[in-house]
């Protein structure tokens, strides 16, 4: 691949609609480039005056109500349309798969961390198996940085103590490069990962092989462990019965009633800020008793009691 | 070469009378002032282009070079942040600005002399503190995101500390010029009979009043965080880091408008005069100078698409995004109706405003790509990026200026250019900076990164392409330079008014005396009446 093809690769799923996007703008792009470009040429041309002639007398021509009128109507319909297409193309882009394979993403300076479900940690090479949709839980242990993948048109920047979201769905085999695009310092040009897509045989071999990262156990099975070992049975049940707080059953993902009326979607954020910082939201109904957990559970201890969270349907 | 025994009668140095340091630093005439601004900002430009150079270079190469990856980063963070802070947001407003307000509305100076002198003095300081933190130099990029600039080891509370003095001599300039524009009008000087460009000046007047306090207090915010502990956008310390880019930007988008209206109000001045033909859309012009001050306020989420900022947000900010394309384009329409029917020549004043033009369409229709969600999610923080925003402020605002200088040469100087070196050096500018920087668009959308020091050998090719460009920019620039050296010191003698334009400022001697205009001028009509029906004074 060089930079001379029209467009980067498209391997992913919405890839086509982004360069379709891409084009129609360029249309209309191209048709105001001529437009405005061409008057001004030929004005340029046609109006000038030759060394020596006379200084004509110009019309004093100030204003034209139709002309103005027609500027301003024809540019804001089509910028419209511009908003609108780019606004379906991102819809898709954003939407979440069912049934995606979740993979958690830590970037730090500089290198790229996946921790698949299995608990299998890889460094710098994401592998997943072509045609089925991946979920990245991303975060990061310092400062900003950014997922790139040009050959998906995929982008999402990363935060320190908060977690982004990213939906792939691969439609081709090979390996792309996963750039940051977020600055984050010396080593950020350096701080690239390989996204290897391979067909779902090879994923399967691949992940029934020797671990070589810290793995071996699996991340919701290390989330089990951790909640019981940190004493939150004590206070929340698993089977759906009410204790000091809410049950655990089914808390991922439900729409959870806040004292003070409003309600917020429990989704990764927002267990995470129940663990470190538990009074930033109350739920409705119960006190504010729950004792913090930051500094004694790690991002990646998170991690784990999150994975684990989600398997109590 | 022409006699220049006359130079030395003293009547005809006019505000340049006067020599010695004192005469300068001390001075009230906002036309001193004005010079001492553009002396020093285009000191910074050539300071931050030849920083750019030695960038190009690095990047001849997919590797390290010439300059390893901190010393790059060192790199492209003194180049925003001179480009941005000490060349283009004070460069047209504060120096052409200073000079060219009193003199366009026929006024014998600001409304407040002494204080335009103590911006010019609270900017210096500000760029002693700036040099200063030259002692660790940021490499945070000129946008100073948290956590990455609350972490590093550079002096960030320095630098954002002169850059805090150096908005505060803006927010001084702005209250200044708003004052003069309200109050200082030659008599018939109505609002609907002001030149274009005070109309840009008034609306960039407002933004520089309103915005720069804000990045004021982020940046505050941001050393408070650095000397202290306390916890804004550091989540370790529980802050918010979008918190910080949503202030940054808050400023720094409106702040665009600040860097392309003044240049938009000299195209429209230089436009009439040498197409000989009255301005096109008056009030067309002048009102979407306010619409733009005014949507700019709204829009700045659009440089957080993807930084976890909710989509929700994303898509309103996008949709208010297209909003501001609108009136940019009424202006540009209206430049070109009034070509229409004209007497058109081209004197360098004129080939600079046309680039203008011709450029800032470029820069104009690539925003789109930007604003769209779906193309902005690949786009955003590649080289797509760069090119976009040089097309604007260095094909826009910096054409701009280049035409600011060159037609009102004759009146800050007394002489004129020489017109054969100016028109070659426009030519060589003009080739030099679309290699440089149209190849950025393609580099980008096959997804180059911006701030990379090193790069995938698949870039190669665009880079090396793009560094020859900048080398062809460089020669048209330093021919530029060269030029007004020559003019300044050897160049013919101007007269009063040698594009017979009929704005006030050339309705006098050239160099202005101190005083500005002898007698004050009452004015009986607007100055775009080119052609029939108007005698040429
Ligand atoms: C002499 C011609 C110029 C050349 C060759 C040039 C080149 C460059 C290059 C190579 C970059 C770095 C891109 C990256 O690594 O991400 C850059 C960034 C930048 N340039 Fe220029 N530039 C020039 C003139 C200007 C002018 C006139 C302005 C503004 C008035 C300007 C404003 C900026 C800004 C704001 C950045 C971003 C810095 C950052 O990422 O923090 N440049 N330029
Ligand atoms: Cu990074």
């Amino acid at each position: 691949m060089n930079t001379l093809a029209l467009f980067p690769d498209q391997a992913a799923r919405s890839t086509g609609e982004v360069d379709a996007v891409f084009l129609f703008i360029v249309a209309v792009g191209l048709f105001f480039f001529f437009l405005t470009q061409g008057f001004l040429i030929y004005f340029a041309i046609r109006y000038r005056r030759r060394r020596g002639e006379p200084e004509e007398e110009t019309p004093q021509i100030t204003e034209n109500g139709i002309l103005e009128f027609i500027w301003v109507v024809i540019p804001s319909l089509l910028v419209l349309a511009i908003f609108v297409v780019g606004w379906w193309g991102y819809r898709d882009m954003v939407r979440p798969i069912p049934g995606a394979m979740e993979i958690n993403v830590t970037a730090r300076q500089w290198l790229w961390e996946f921790t698949y479900p299995d608990g299998r940690k890889v460094i710098n090479e994401l592998r997943i198996p072509v045609g089925k949709p991946v979920k990245l839980t991303m975060t990061s242990t310092d400062v900003l940085h950014g997922f790139f993948i040009p050959d998906y048109r995929l982008k999402q920047d990363i935060l320190p103590g908060r977690y982004t979201h990213l939906w792939l769905q691969p439609e081709k085999t090979g390996t792309f490069v996963i750039f940051c695009s977020q600055y984050c310092g010396t080593g950020h040009s350096a701080m690239m990962a390989n996204l290897v897509v391979v067909p779902p045989d090879d994923f399967a071999r691949w992940q029934k092989g020797p671990a070589e990262g810290a793995g071996g156990e699996s991340l919701a099975h290390r989330g089990e462990e951790l909640v019981e070992k940190s004493g939150c049975l004590a206070c929340h049940s698993l089977d759906g019965s009410r204790k000091v707080g809410p049950t655990f059953k089914g808390v991922f993902g439900h729409q959870v009633e806040l004292e003070g009326g409003s309600s917020v979607v429990a989704d990764e954020n927002y267990l995470k800020e129940s663990i470190v910082e538990p009074n930033a939201k109350i739920v409705k109904g119960y006190p504010p008793v729950m004792p913090t957990f930051k500094g004694t559970l790690s991002d990646d201890d998170i991690a784990a009691i999150i994975a684990y969270l989600k398997t109590l349907k | 070469m022409t006699d220049h025994a006359t130079d030395t009668s003293p009547a005809d140095r006019g505000y340049l009378t006067d020599k010695g340091f004192r005469s300068w630093a001390l001075t009230l005439d906002h036309k001193r002032i004005g010079v001492l601004y553009l002396f020093t900002t285009l000191f910074f430009f050539l300071v931050g282009g030849v920083i750019a150079l030695l960038m190009r270079l690095e990047l001849l190469t997919p590797g390290p070079s010439l300059m390893n990856d901190h010393t790059y980063n060192v790199l492209f963070t003194l180049h925003g942040a001179i480009m941005i802070f000490l060349f283009i947001i004070p460069g047209i407003p504060s120096g052409l600005g200073n000079f060219f307000i009193p003199l366009l509305i026929g006024a014998r100076d600001v409304a407040f002399p002494r204080l335009n002198l103590l911006s010019y003095w609270v900017f210096i300081g500000g760029i002693v503190v700036i040099l200063a933190s030259l002692v660790s130099p940021m490499d945070t990029g000129w946008t100073f995101y948290t956590p990455y600039s609350a972490k590093t080891g550079a002096a960030v509370a320095t630098l954002s500390f002169g850059i805090f003095l150096v908005g505060m001599s803006s927010i001084l300039t702005g209250l200044n010029f708003i004052v003069t524009t309200h109050r200082l009008r030659a008599p018939g000087l109505t609002w609907m009979r002001l030149p274009l460009f005070i109309w840009g000046m008034y609306a960039t007047s407002i933004i520089q009043v309103l915005a720069t306090p804000v990045v004021g207090i982020t940046f505050l915010l941001l050393a408070a965080e650095r000397l202290f502990g306390v916890g804004f956008f550091d989540p370790a310390k529980g802050g918010d880091p979008l918190l910080f880019q949503h202030f940054f930007w808050f400023y720094s988008h409106p702040v665009v408008y600040v860097m392309i209206l003044p240049a938009m109000g000299i195209i429209s001045e230089v436009i009439p005069v040498f197409s000989r033909k009255a301005i096109f859309g008056y009030r067309a012009i002048a009102y979407s100078s306010l619409a733009i001050a005014f949507i700019g306020f709204l829009v700045w989420g659009h440089h957080m698409f993807v930084s976890g900022m909710s989509p929700v947000a994303g898509v309103i900010f996008s949709f208010l995004t297209f909003f501001v394309a609108v009136p940019t384009g009424v202006k540009v329409f209206n430049w070109i109706a009034t070509l229409y029917r004209g007497s058109i020549t081209f004197e360098s004043p004129m080939l600079y405003a046309l680039t203008f033009i011709f450029l800032f369409i470029i820069g104009g229709l690539t925003g789109p790509f930007l604003g769209a969600l779906a193309t902005n999610v690949h786009l955003h923080d590649t080289y797509f990026v760069v090119a976009h925003f040089h097309y604007t402020m260095m094909g826009g605002t910096v054409m701009g200026l280049f035409a600011g200088l060159h037609y009102w040469f004759p009146k800050m100087t007394g002489r004129m250019l020489n017109e054969t070196v100016a028109k070659l050096a426009w030519a060589v500018t003009f080739v030099g900076f679309n290699a440089t920087f149209f190849v950025m668009f393609i580099m980008g959308y096959h997804g180059m990164p911006r701030r990379y020091a090193e790069y995938l050998p698949k870039y190669h090719a665009d880079n090396v392409f793009a560094t020859a460009g900048s080398w062809i920019l460089a020669v048209g620039v330093a021919i530029m330079f060269a030029n007004f050296v020559w003019g300044m010191l050897r160049g013919e003698k101007a007269g009063a008014n040698p594009w017979r334009g009929l704005t006030l400022e050339w309705q006098t001697p050239s160099p202005p005396p101190t005083e500005n205009f002898e007698e004050i001028p009452t004015v009986t009509d607007w100055p775009y009446g080119y052609g029939k029906k108007v005698v040429c004074r």
